[in-house]
C-alpha cells in the first residue's frame, strides 16, 4: 500500500525536480496523444522539443523563441507576484490586450509625426491600459468583496469585444481599402519596436521581461512588499499580525500584473504583431499562467519555464505543418504540462512510502 | 484473575529523528484514577494515541482483561471499552447537542431516544446538558460535557482525558472531579493526563511520570508534595521567579488606556467585547484571567492593532490610538504575541529568520528603505534562539518543523527582545516545559522592571498569579474590576471567573 507522509519541512530537492519531472511526463503522456493520433511519438516529440534548437530551420526558429517567450515572461512575473499573495487575476490576457490598443491608439492617433518620444509614450501608455484593466476586478474585490478570479476572467471577453471594434471601427487603417486591421507599425518607424539584433528576435519587450525577472527576483528576496506577498499568501492571518493591509496588497499586485501585461501588448503589437487586428489575441495572458506555476512562481523559474513553453508553441506549429499534428493536440499537450505539474508538486511537501502489506 | 485492567509492557515508538516512547511499561487496575504525568512533549499523547487505536506502536505489547489487545483504528478501541476525551474538541458549532452525539455512532439510535438517553446520563453524573441546544452557544466546560457524555454512552471500562481541566474554571474542575470518581467507584478506570500538580494529587490513585518518552517514576501523588512531583517531572531543581519591588516612574498617565471598548468579533462564533476598561501603569503587570474562548483572541487584536476601534477607546500615554494598525502601535513601543502561534503570531512554511523579521521589522530597525537587512535579522534571531533556548538546528529551519514548545519560546523572544515599552501577551506559557515557562515569566518581570506595561492575557493561573501586580478576569467579553493580586484566593478568582456557570449545585441534588 503506497501511503503519504508529511515532510516536516518542504524538499529542496523536488522544488527544483518537480518541474523537470513535470516536463518529462508531458513528454510521455504527449507521446502517447500523438501515436493514438497516428503519429510517430518520437519525431513528433522530436520536432517539438529538438527542431527549433538544432534543427534544420533553427537558425530562424530560434529568433522566433525569444519572441514567444518575452510576452509570457513578462506576464507571468507579473501573475506570479498575485499568486504568491493568493491573489487570482486570470484575466491577463484581457489585459494585454488593453495595453496593445491603449498604447497602439497613442501611436496612431499622432501618426505620422516623426519622434523619439513616441515610442516611450506608447509604451506608458500600454502599461497604463493593462494597469486600469487590472484595476476593474481589484476595486470590486476591495470595495465589495466581489471573486478577482470571475471579474478578471470576464473582463477578457469584454477586451476582446473592444478589440474587434477597435480593428474594425476606431483604429483602423483609413487606407486599409475597408479591410479590418490598424496601420501597420512596421511602416511608422518612430513607433516601431525594433528588433535590437538582425536574427535573435531581440526586442524591446524581451528586455524589459529580463527586466521584469530581475526587479521582482528583487523585490521578492530582499524588498519588504515581496515578503508581504509570500505572508499574505502563506499566512493570511499572520500577515495582519505583521501589519500588512490586504486591501493594499490586492491592488498592488493586481496592478502590477495588469501594468506588465499591458506592457507585454504594447511591446508585441507594436513589434512581432505589427498592428491591431482581430486575431492579435493569441492567448499569452492564459499560456503566462501555465508558464507561472512552471517556474514555480519564482522569476528566474518563470524566465525557464517561459523559454519551454515557447519551445513547444514553436515546435508545436512546426508538428503541426510538417507532421499535420491538429493544433488542438498541441493546446492539449501543453495543458498537460500544467496538470502534471500540479499532481507531482505534492512531492515537495509530502513524501511517498510503501507499506508493507500488514494485517489490519 | 487480577484486579488489572490495562496492561503496556516495553512499548516502544519513534518517528522521524524522535523517539517519541521508549520501553514504556505500566498497568491500570479497575476503577483506578491513574495520572499520567509529563511535560509537553514528553510523550503522552502519543501513548495515549496507541491506547486509543490512533497509533500503531513499533514494539512492545498491550493487554486489555489479560487479552492481547492491538486496535488498528478508534473504532475497535471503542468496542473494546475505551473512550477518549480529546483536549480539542471535535464538535459542530452549527448542530445541537444530540446531533453532534449521534455523529460520533456508528448506529445511532433514533434522535428522540437519544435525547432521553443523554438527559438520563447527564443526570446520573452531574453534568447538566440540554440534548436540544446548539454547541455554538456552549461555553467550553459545557462542550467538554458533550465530549464526556458521548464516551459515557458507550458505557466504557477504561476513559482517557486529555488535559480536561484546561478550559475550565475551578468550580468547573471540582463539578468535573466529582463526575470521575462517580466513575471510579462504578468501576470505570481512568487514565488521566495532565501537568497540573495540585489537580493530579487532589485527583488520581496512581501516577507514571513520563520524562521524554520513558517512565521515570511511579508514585502515589496523595503521599508526595507536588514539588517532588514536578522535579521528577523536569528531571531538575526550580526556582521560582524572582521579583524585585516596583519602581514608582511618576509618570501620572496610564502607559495602556482602554476605556468603554466594545467591538464586534470578526471570528464566527467569536466573543464580541462588551465595554471594556482598564488601564496599565508603566512597570505595572496587568493579569487577565479567563476560560478560553470569551473574549481573549478579540481583546489581544484590539490592542495589537489588528481590530480597529473608535480613537478613544484605547489611549497610549493619554494619546488616542484605537485607529492605529499595528505597525503603527509597533512604532509607539506596543509588541503583542497572539495565542495561536503557526498561522497567526508565526507563519508556519516560513523560516525562524523570516519569522523574526514578521513582528521585529520596526522596533529592530531591519530594513532600509523598504529592503530587509537580512544580515541583521539573521543575526538578531540567532540572539532570540541562543538566549531563550530555542531547540533548533538553525535559524532557516521552518517554523513548523518546531515542537510547540520550542516556537513558543522562539516567539516569545522575539516579542520580549524589541525593548517594548507596551506588552501584550495571549497565553505566555502555553506548551512549554516548566523550566521554560519560569524562564518566560521571569523575563516578563524584567520586562515590567524595565519600564513596561504589561497586559499578561491567560489561562494559566499560575501564570497570572506569579507575575500579576493586579488581576482582572474575561468572562463573556466582559472584564471583571480589576483587584490586587497579593491575596486573592482561588475561589474569588473562580467567582471572577463566572464561577461555575450557574451550575454549582449540580452534585447536591
Amino acid at each position: 500500500m503506497l501511503v503519504l507522509e508529511k515532510r516536516p519541512s518542504p524538499s529542496r530537492f523536488w522544488q527544483y525536480a518537480t518541474p523537470v519531472l513535470a516536463v518529462v511526463l508531458t513528454m510521455l503522456a504527449g507521446g502517447l496523444l500523438f501515436a493514438a493520433l497516428g503519429k510517430d511519438p518520437f519525431v513528433a516529440i522530436r520536432t517539438i522539443f529538438w527542431d527549433p534548437l538544432f534543427g534544420e530551420f533553427a537558425f530562424y526558429l530560434r529568433g522566433q523563441l525569444l519572441v514567444k517567450a518575452g510576452p509570457l515572461i513578462l506576464i507571468a512575473v507579473g501573475l506570479s507576484l498575485g499568486f504568491r499573495a493568493g491573489i487570482w487575476n486570470i484575466g491577463a490576457e484581457g489585459q494585454y490586450i488593453m495595453g496593445a490598443i491603449f498604447g497602439a491608439g497613442v501611436g496612431l492617433a499622432v501618426f505620422p509625426t516623426e519622434s523619439r518620444w513616441i515610442f516611450p509614450v506608447m509604451i506608458v501608455a500600454g502599461a497604463f491600459g493593462g494597469w486600469l484593466w487590472s484595476m476593474i476586478p481589484a476595486i470590486l474585490k476591495t470595495r465589495f468583496n466581489t471573486n478577482e478570479i470571475l471579474v478578471s476572467l470576464m473582463l477578457v471577453y469584454v477586451a476582446q469585444t473592444i478589440l474587434s471594434k477597435a480593428a474594425t471601427g476606431f483604429l483602423r487603417n483609413p487606407q486599409g481599402m475597408g479591410f479590418p486591421g490598424s496601420r501597420n507599425f512596421s511602416t511608422y518607424p518612430a513607433a516601431r519596436n525594433v528588433e535590437l539584433i538582425a536574427g535573435s528576435g531581440m526586442h524591446w519587450g524581451v528586455v524589459a521581461a529580463f527586466i521584469a525577472v530581475i526587479a521582482a527576483y528583487v523585490l521578492l528576496q530582499r524588498h519588504m512588499l515581496g515578503f508581504q506577498i509570500k505572508l499574505a499568501g502563506q499566512a493570511p492571518r499572520a500577515a495582519r499580525f505583521a501589519g500588512v493591509q490586504p486591501t493594499r496588497l490586492v491592488v498592488m499586485c493586481m496592478g502590477i500584473s495588469g501594468a506588465l501585461a499591458g506592457l507585454a501588448g504594447i511591446f508585441e503589437v507594436s513589434g512581432p504583431a505589427g498592428q491591431i487586428s482581430i486575431d492579435f489575441a493569441s492567448g499569452y495572458g492564459f499560456t503566462a499562467i501555465i508558464v507561472a506555476f512552471l517556474g514555480r512562481l519564482n522569476p528566474l523559474g518563470i524566465l525557464l519555464a517561459g523559454l519551454v513553453m515557447a519551445l513547444t508553441y514553436v515546435g508545436g506549429e512546426m508538428a503541426s505543418t510538417n507532421l499535420g499534428l491538429p493544433s488542438a493536440a498541441i493546446q492539449a499537450f501543453q495543458g498537460m504540462l500544467l496538470f502534471f505539474l500540479l499532481a507531482v508538486d505534492l512531492l515537495s511537501n509530502y513524501r511517498i512510502r510503501l507499506m508493507t502489506g500488514r494485517a489490519a | 484473575m487480577t484486579n488489572e485492567l490495562l496492561r503496556i509492557s516495553g512499548v516502544t515508538k519513534a518517528y522521524p529523528g524522535v523517539i517519541a516512547n521508549s520501553d514504556v511499561s505500566f498497568s491500570i487496575a479497575k476503577g483506578e484514577i491513574h495520572a499520567l504525568l509529563g511535560e509537553n512533549g514528553a510523550g503522552k499523547s502519543t501513548l495515549v494515541k496507541m491506547i486509543y487505536g490512533l497509533v500503531k506502536p513499533d514494539s512492545g505489547t498491550l493487554h486489555l482483561h489479560g487479552q492481547p489487545y492491538a486496535p488498528t483504528r478508534p473504532s475497535a478501541a471503542r468496542n473494546a471499552g475505551v473512550a477518549m476525551v480529546f483536549q480539542h474538541f471535535s464538535l459542530f458549532e452549527a448542530l445541537n447537542v444530540a446531533e453532534n452525539v449521534a455523529l460520533g455512532m456508528e448506529n445511532p439510535p433514533p434522535m428522540r431516544a437519544l435525547a432521553q438517553k443523554i438527559r438520563a446520563v447527564s443526570e446520573d453524573y452531574g453534568l447538566p446538558l440540554d440534548p436540544s441546544r446548539m454547541v455554538g452557544d456552549l461555553s467550553a466546560g459545557e462542550r467538554q460535557r458533550v465530549e464526556i457524555i458521548r464516551c459515557l454512552l458507550q458505557d466504557p471500562k477504561l476513559l482517557i482525558m486529555d488535559e480536561p481541566t484546561s478550559v475550565l474554571t475551578p468550580q468547573e474542575v471540582e463539578i468535573l472531579f466529582q463526575t470521575l470518581r462517580q466513575l471510579s467507584a462504578e468501576g470505570t478506570a481512568i487514565l488521566y493526563i495532565s501537568h497540573k500538580l495540585e489537580e493530579i494529587r487532589a485527583l488520581c490513585d496512581e501516577a507514571t511520570i513520563l520524562r521524554r518518552g520513558k517512565v521515570v517514576g511511579t508514585c502515589t501523588p496523595r503521599d508526595v508534595s507536588a514539588r517532588d512531583m514536578a522535579e521528577m517531572m523536569v528531571g531538575a531543581v526550580l526556582t521560582p521567579p524572582a521579583r524585585a519591588a516596583r519602581k514608582d516612574w511618576g509618570d501620572p498617565q496610564a502607559a495602556l488606556e482602554v476605556s468603554g471598548l466594545s467591538l464586534a468579533s470578526p471570528i464566527p462564533f467569536g466573543t464580541s467585547l462588551k465595554d471594556i476598561s482598564f488601564s496599565v501603569q508603566r512597570g505595572e503587570i496587568l493579569g487577565i484571567a479567563g476560560v478560553a474562548g470569551n473574549g481573549q483572541d478579540e481583546l489581544l487584536l484590539a490592542l495589537s492593532g489588528e481590530l480597529r476601534s473608535a480613537p478613544d477607546m484605547v489611549k497610549c500615554h493619554g494619546k488616542p490610538i484605537g485607529e492605529a494598525p499595528p505597525n503603527a502601535r509597533r512604532a509607539m513601543g506596543f509588541v503583542a504575541a497572539p495565542e495561536d502561534r503557526l498561522g497567526h503570531a508565526a507563519a508556519p512554511d516560513m523560516s525562524l529568520v523570516e519569522n523574526a523579521l514578521l513582528s521585529g521589522a520596526v522596533r529592530k530597525d531591519l530594513t532600509r528603505n523598504g529592503f530587509i537587512d537580512w544580515a541583521k535579522t539573521k543575526v538578531w534571531a540567532e540572539e532570540v534562539v541562543a538566549q531563550y533556548d530555542v531547540r533548533t538546528p538553525g535559524t532557516w529551519v521552518a517554523a513548523r518543523a518546531l515542537s510547540g514548545g520550542n516556537l513558543q519560546k522562539f516567539l516569545m523572544g522575539r516579542e520580549l527582545s524589541q525593548a517594548p515599552e507596551v506588552v501584550i501577551i495571549n497565553q505566555p506559557t502555553w506548551g512549554v516545559d516548566a523550566a521554560a515557562a519560569a524562564f518566560i515569566r521571569q523575563e516578563i518581570l524584567n520586562r515590567a522592571q524595565d519600564g513596561a506595561a504589561v497586559v499578561v492575557i491567560s489561562q494559566d493561573l499560575d501564570d497570572l498569579l506569579e507575575v500579576s501586580d493586579r488581576f482582572a478576569a474575561l468572562n463573556e467579553g466582559r472584564l471583571t474590576p480589576t483587584r490586587p493580586t497579593e491575596g486573592l484566593t482561588v475561589d474569588e478568582i473562580g467567582l471572577m471567573m463566572g464561577g461555575a456557570h450557574g451550575m454549582e449545585v449540580a452534585h447536591h441534588g
